[in-house]
């Protein structure tokens, strides 16, 4: 249908494609041979897969995810992490120290205190759990500097863009390093406070202005103005 | 059939004039505000998020809360603001009505939860709160099988009535207010208030579903029009 082709904004319970031939991708559903919609959102034909992209949502965990959350709980075992989802991380002591941690000799709060940012992987989540959280690995670990920006999770493949070039559009031109976590977590690293303030208005720009076609390109002609004026 | 003319000038089978809003809460996840006549209501909707107390959350599903409330001011005579055995009813017919188009089953152990505050009462508030709430869901990215949209109908002087003011509430011989997903054309609420002949529930019902269906149009056209809306002033600059 044609509501698919131009990427037309549908809605809850909205007709996307009727017919034997399609296949149910995400957040669609299939009734009596008709795919509808289960959110606002974006329609999408993709090889015979319909899709529809929300332009809202909650981030639900993913094993293999990297995720940026932030220590709200300290235990004598593990740090409770919020990762911006109604399931909370979970970031066990044996993971930081190694198996043979035993609670009487370290105190966790010297490692990481409340209110601590830190990138993580998610290990596993199987629903019956908490997402169980890792830092062990490249890149992952304690947050040191920089600022934390927020955007809708649903949007996180936008901040990305076509084969990253939203993303690295962005790391280009405003200087920064920029760590996108899954849950809409994002991390901003630049060399000074307004190039860091810059990225981060931009980044809710894509949030607000993600069903905008156009988007690469209005936010390349902000980014070059602003360098200029520098 | 029309000729007969109520109170309000209305014909029988002629809704209220009905605005409504969506996103207008910063810190919720989704809301939306409805005029219908003089009823006024506001909803807030929160989550899926954490449940707390804990051990209301369930393994397999999402739970859905929800607090249907009318503001001291929303009378003429000062209401206290202890919910009221009526608003505690109000509170469950609402959930439930909604309950059934959301997909609670893919946010197991979370809540959901929908506070509907009513600012001004004018006779329909529960269904105005179910319209207005079904609107925030969707505004919160919340899976749903279809919105859900409510209307009420009555008899009033012998008349099949569609969407009564508080004082034809008063006044009626019967009261029946319908909820419905206007797609699916399947009903999630109904009610009957007083006493209809099986002739006069179908005429009744019939009407409520053509009510809500156009209530629908204008849900789908708020809900479009937010995003367009966006996309108008981004062009603009």
């Amino acid at each position: 249908m044609a509501a698919a082709e131009e990427r037309k904004i549908v809605l809850p319970g909205d007709l996307i494609a009727e017919g034997e031939g399609y296949e149910v991708g995400v957040n669609v559903y299939r009734d009596d041979g008709r795919i509808y919609s289960y959110v606002v959102g974006l329609a999408s034909i993709v090889d015979g897969k319909v899709s529809v992209t929300a332009l809202k949502g909650v981030y639900v965990p993913k094993r293999g995810d990297v995720v940026i959350g932030v220590v709200r709980e300290v235990s004598i075992t593990r740090w409770l992490v919020d990762i911006n989802s109604p399931y909370q991380g979970i970031l066990p002591a044996i993971d930081v120290f190694g198996k043979r941690f035993s609670a009487d000799k370290v105190n966790l709060q010297d490692y990481l205190k409340v209110g601590d940012a830190i990138i993580a992987r998610v290990a596993s989540f199987d629903r019956t759990t908490d997402a169980i959280l890792t830092i062990g690995g490249k890149g992952l670990g304690k947050i040191g500097r920089g600022r934390l920006e927020y955007i809708t999770p649903t949007k996180i493949p936008r901040l990305i863009g076509k084969r990253g070039s939203m993303i690295n559009l962005l790391k280009k031109e405003s200087g920064c390093n920029i760590t996108i976590g899954k849950n809409g977590v994002i991390l901003i690293e630049g060399p000074n406070g307004e190039s860091e303030e810059l990225v981060a208005e931009l980044i809710r720009k894509v949030d607000r202005e993600a069903h905008v076609p156009g988007l690469t390109d209005r936010v390349a002609e902000i980014l070059r103005s602003a360098m200029k004026r520098e | 059939m029309s000729e007969i003319v109520r109170r309000d000038g209305r014909k029988i089978d002629e809704l209220r004039p009905i605005t409504m809003k969506i996103g207008i809460l910063d810190k919720a996840d989704g809301s939306a505000y409805i005029e219908q006549g003089n009823t006024k209501v506001l909803v807030a909707v929160y989550g899926p998020r954490e449940v707390h107390p804990r051990h209301l959350g369930l393994p397999e599903t999402a739970i859905v809360r929800c607090r249907y409330h009318m503001a001291p001011f929303s009378t003429r005579e000062r209401k206290s603001p202890m919910p009221t055995r009526r608003e505690v009813e109000l509170s469950k017919i609402i959930k439930e009505a909604l309950a059934n188009a959301i997909m609670l089953n893919l946010y197991p152990r979370t809540t959901i939860d929908i506070f509907v505050e009513v600012l001004q009462a004018d006779g329909g508030t529960r269904c105005a709160g179910i319209t207005a709430a079904s609107l925030a869901l969707a505004d919160a990215g919340i899976p749903m099988v279809d919105l859900v949209t409510a209307c009420a109908v009555g008899k009033w002087n012998g008349k099949i009535i569609v969407d009564l003011t508080g004082e034809e509430d008063e006044e009626c011989e019967a009261d029946m207010p319908v909820a419905l997903m206007p797609n699916l054309e399947k009903v999630t609420l109904i009610q009957l208030n007083g006493r209809l002949t099986s002739d006069e529930f179908l005429e009744a019902f019939n009407l409520a579903v053509k009510a809500c269906k156009l209530i629908g149009e204008l849900q789908k056209a708020t809900l479009r029009n937010y995003y367009e809306k966006i996309k108008e002033e981004v062009y603009e600059q």
